[in-house]
């Protein structure tokens, strides 16, 4: 037997076979347990998630009647790595694109991700998917998504309603884990504020699919599936009819219209003028359609009863007094002369009494109760009591809900202005401050809804609500109850109090009657025979023609509606436009008809500005 | 005779391997239609039947006189040389390489038996010295190669890359048996500086052999003679000559394909698609399945087919994905572990014969091991080797099979033979 020379070689053999352990262990610990992103990829490519969209939820006016529903449509999805056997031409042909589209369309869907589907062809209808569906299986990397679109039956309350779009990246970011590329979202109204009921849940399916993208089968046994939950239902209080009247009346005007029932805060109908046909902003047709409106000079997208800030006029009147009575500075009996120096006035008599004061509307009488609420005499300096005053009487004004956003369950309503101290203070006229330099002379114009006064035309119709509560009123609100459990929101069933004493706004409320039945009030023309309708007309001045205002509620007792009217650029004051207009309202909401057809063929086929842009045309959907 | 008890540690892990690589190889077919296990039309049947067949062999090996081996071994070398060229002839050809002569039900790969006919042939050899020493004859040496060389041109001409290289092997038995450790060294340099050289630009890398060599000199060289500085400049010439020449290597030596291969595996290109299609794939399915893995039968990737050949060259997958970083370390410590018992049973032989056909034995299953896990892992290029004992197929499973008990064999036999 040889020697053995190399025995300690058997060393190194074993350090090298210990050596290559260690690196693969190693980097097998690298691969599966440091490194996640395999397992997202290997998720990516063998699983396919199947979204299940629910059906958005319905919204039904407040006799039942249905507003919005759904129809089916087909979103035929691509996975651009499947897809290279396809027979181009074929394809093209049974879909009924060209060529070039075709590309397009595939170079859109190949940027987004070769591996992950994406949407070839979007909305797709019913009748147009029925005429290929048979073909879809030839076509590999191929499969359609049902989604579902909005459809109105009527062509109305598109403020109110909003409309539904695409999810953009913001959208994404606030709520990543619903929302995904190509889904749909509120944009605005209803739509908007009640998206988490209306949206529902979405399901979703596993499916495992194989290197050639076959469904192998459900992933895990379906154990990860989940099913889609239906959208919750709105039930609005929007009447239907009284909505689509409103709209009619206001086509071919600027302005707009808020009736509510004043015991409940409920909102009967909200029309802005000039509006748009909902079915306008649904499916393939939107895009184009939104850029159109969007551009529309007369603004149909813009919600004038929540977002337009409008000087008051003489509306504003009524809270003034209401206000001057319950501080103490005047009597219910307090006369003051109609002196045209202080401010301009129509001819009347001089009021004798707050009730004839706000029949009358005399300009004079509520400079004086202004005065009087701003300036009180605690402070012997003008400079000193009037920015007490103010904030007193802000004060009060926020209690009639004004200068503040009222919390309808619509979004971006506005709040108007309330002028306090501080708004004064930092004021700069002919380039020199106001600060300590303002009194109640500066600032009078207040008192007949002028000046730095704004107000939203729901504020307006809630005043006329608060009047008809004598003295309170509950949030404006759009929606009674939704979803499975008919939920209901607290905040609407809250009486907000002014603190003002009732009698007082009997007063108003008289005061209101008159106008429109006694004789010297400002709105005869809004007259109903059998029905006890108060009011109070304004003419806003502005840089244009004067706007034509009315409030106004009835009955007088139990009033079952209170309605605000504003008009822009009517020439003819409250009483001529808005008056007339408010009172066919509350007509065809008490009594269910209009009798005087002659007052609703002139209000409805007039057009108090001429100076009203031609309206854009429309592409409409191809039924 | 002095029959000493076979090592059963050895066939432990041997069995262990190949259940569990039979559980693989069912996992990575399976297939809710079929229900048998031992339907012959699907692998993991015929892998049943090929189990059988091995284990029938390993029982007939044991039983055979261990001198038989040593005294057939240029005999089997020779009969196996003969099968190599009769596939040249009339093999059937897949995937552009010509390895397997078709017998219908079976197909068979001569180069997988020409790793242990070898093996036995330079055992004989090498024993066959009075020393081991005297390997470093130039005689000797050229011999040895011969032996070795042969096999590697037929299996070549087959076009079978992969078998060819196992090969290379053998090195780690000639170096227990005498031949210089620098040709280990000179290997791995070799190797490091090929994949520096396609990497990094070519004067960076003389630039930093050139710093190396003067650091030594200045440095760490106390002694400074004439000699050494001769030596070292020497070293730097050939290292520089060889990293310029690479690239002409690469380019004009290497296929097309094996370069792109190259390439993806040091992540110079990247196709997912084409050619590094495979790996990726095998990287997803092994990453994917984290630390316990996904379950038995329960792998998404490799049940949908996305890994291609996963029951044999990439059977590594489904352990991955289905057992996770638990289940691939075990298949890595068994591999390890049956190494390391080899390289002991092969270190208590008295009989050089013995000891170098242990090591070959270790040497051939440690270099399948290492190109087969580390290409599934993406550190080695894609070369298509089985995973000993563990990937589908007849003749390796055979092949490794003989290569193995032969030298358990001989290891029961160990104190009779010197």
């Amino acid at each position: 037997m040889s020697r053995d020379l190399y025995q300690e070689r058997s060393n190194v053999i074993r350090i090298i076979l210990i050596t290559v352990a260690i690196v693969f262990i190693v980097r097998l610990a690298i691969l599966q347990i440091f490194d996640k992103s395999y397992r997202e990829k290997a998720d990516q490519q063998a699983l396919r998630t199947i979204t299940q969209y629910p059906a958005r939820g319905l919204i039904y006016d407040r006799n039942g009647e249905l507003l919005v529903y759904n129809e089916a449509v087909y979103d035929l999805m691509v996975i651009p790595r499947m897809t290279k056997k396809l027979d181009t031409a074929m394809f093209c042909r049974v879909l009924g694109i060209t060529l070039d589209e075709f590309n397009s369309r595939m170079k859109k869907a190949s940027r987004y991700s070769t591996y992950s589907p994406s949407i070839f062809m979007k909305q797709v209808s019913k009748e147009e998917y029925a005429s290929w569906q048979s073909h879809l299986y030839k076509f590999h990397g191929f499969y359609v998504q049902q989604r579902t679109l909005r459809v109105y039956d009527k062509p109305i309350a598109a403020h109110v309603l909003g409309y539904v779009g695409e999810v953009d990246d913001n959208d994404i970011k606030i709520d990543s884990t619903y929302y995904h590329q190509g889904d749909y979202i509120g944009k605005s109204g209803l739509e908007k504020s009640y998206e988490e009921v209306l949206r529902g849940i979405k399901g979703k399916r596993i499916m495992h699919v194989d290197v050639h993208n076959r469904e192998i089968g459900p992933y895990m046994h379906g154990n990860f599936d989940t099913m889609a939950v239906e959208g919750g239902n709105l039930y609005t209080t929007i009447d239907a009819s009284l909505q689509e009247y409103a709209e009619k009346i206001m086509a071919n005007k600027r302005g707009c219209i808020v009736a509510i029932e004043p015991s409940t805060g409920e909102v009967l109908a909200l029309a802005s003028a000039p509006s748009y046909d909902p079915n306008l902003l649904v499916g393939r047709i939107r895009g184009k359609n939104y850029i159109l409106l969007a551009n529309d000079i007369s603004n149909p997208l813009f919600n004038r009863a929540l977002q337009a800030q409008y000087p008051p006029g003489s509306i504003f009147k009524v809270a003034q007094a209401m206000t001057a009575l319950n501080l103490g500075v005047i009597t219910p009996n307090q006369g003051f002369p109609c002196d045209k120096n202080l401010v301009g006035c129509h001819n009347h008599p001089s009021a004798r009494s707050v009730r004839e004061a706000i029949k009358m509307s005399c300009n004079p009488y509520f400079y004086y109760t202004y005065r009087r609420i701003i300036q009180q005499g605690k402070f012997k300096s003008i400079y000193e009591d009037s920015p007490y005053g103010l904030t007193v009487w802000n004060e009060y004004m926020h209690r009639f809900g004004f200068g503040t956003r009222l919390g309808i369950d619509l979004p971006n309503v506005k709040s108007g202005r309330i002028p306090d101290t501080a708004f004064y203070n930092n004021r700069i006229v002919g380039g020199v401050p106001l600060r300590g330099k303002w009194a109640f002379s500066t600032i009078y114009s207040n008192s007949i809804g002028q000046g730095e006064v704004e107000v939203v035309p729901i504020q307006m119709a809630n005043l006329a609500c608060i009047v008809a509560n004598r003295g309170y009123y509950i949030t404006p609100h759009l929606v009674r109850y939704y979803g499975p459990d008919s939920t209901r929101n607290e905040e609407f069933y809250t009486h907000h109090e002014t603190g003002i004493r009732p009698e007082y706004f009997d007063i108003a409320a008289a005061g209101m009657y008159d106008v429109v039945h006694a004789p010297g009030g400002t709105a005869h023309r809004a007259n109903i025979p059998d029905i006890d309708i108060c009011g109070k007309t304004g003419t806003a001045q502005n840089s244009g023609d004067d706007h034509s205002v009315f409030i106004c509620f009835a009955p007088k007792d139990k009033p079952k509606i209170a309605v605000a009217v504003y008009v822009e650029n009517a020439r003819g004051g409250g009483g001529y436009w808005a008056a007339p207009i408010a009172s066919l309202i509350v007509e065809k909401y008490i009594r269910g008809e209009v009798t005087r057809k002659d007052v609703e063929r002139m209000y409805r086929e007039t057009n108090p500005c001429q100076k009203l842009p031609l309206p854009v045309r429309y592409k409409k959907k191809k039924k | 005779m002095i029959e000493n008890k076979i090592d059963w540690l050895t066939i432990i892990l041997y069995a262990a391997i190949l259940l569990f690589g039979w559980l693989n190889i069912y996992a990575a077919c399976y297939d809710e239609s079929q229900s048998s296990i031992l339907d012959f039309g699907t692998k993991h049947g015929k892998q049943i039947y090929w189990i059988g067949v091995s284990l029938l062999l390993a029982v007939v090996i044991t039983h055979i006189k261990p001198t038989l081996y040593s005294s057939t071994a240029y005999l089997i070398y020779l009969f196996v040389l003969v099968l190599l060229v009769i596939t040249l002839v009339i093999g059937t050809v897949t995937n552009g390489g010509k390895s397997w002569i078709d017998f219908g039900f079976f197909r068979f790969q001569a180069s997988e038996f020409a790793k242990f006919a070898t093996a036995l042939a330079l055992a004989k050899y090498i024993s066959s010295l009075d020393n081991d020493s005297d390997y470093r004859n130039f005689h000797n040496k050229v011999v040895a190669w011969t032996l070795i060389l042969i096999p590697v041109a037929l299996i070549m001409l087959q076009h079978d890359t992969g078998s060819a290289l196992v090969f290379a092997g053998f090195l780690l038995p000639l170096y227990r048996h005498g031949m210089s450790g620098k040709i280990l060294v000179i290997g791995l340099v070799a190797v490091v500086l090929f994949i520096l050289a396609l990497l990094v630009d070519n004067f960076i890398i003389i630039g930093v052999l050139a710093a190396i060599a003067l650091l030594y000199l200045f440095v760490w060289l106390s002694k400074r003679t004439r000699k050494h500085y001769l030596w070292v400049t020497a070293i730097f010439l050939i290292c520089s000559l060889f990293t310029f020449s690479v690239d002409i290597v690469f380019n004009n030596v290497l296929e097309e394909h094996q370069q792109k291969r190259i390439y993806v595996m040091l992540g110079k290109i990247e196709d997912k698609q084409g050619t590094g299609y495979n790996q990726y794939q095998s990287k997803i399915a092994i990453g994917s399945g984290g630390l316990t893995g996904k379950g038995f039968l329960k792998g998404t990737i490799t049940k949908a087919d996305f890994v291609p050949e996963q029951e044999t060259d990439f059977i590594f997958c489904t352990v991955g994905e289905e057992w996770g970083f638990l289940g691939g370390t075990t298949v890595v410590l068994l591999y390890v572990a049956l190494l390391l018992r080899i390289v002991r049973l092969a270190e208590r032989q008295r009989s050089r014969f013995s000891r170098f056909y242990g090591y070959s034995v270790a040497s051939i299953l440690f270099f399948h091991f290492f190109v087969n896990i580390g290409m599934v892992l993406g550190l080695v290029p894609v070369i298509g080797i089985p995973l000993p004992f563990f990937s589908y197929g007849g003749s390796s499973l055979m092949a490794f099979t003989i290569l193995l008990f032969i030298f358990l064999r001989l290891d029961q036999s160990r104190t009779e033979l010197v």
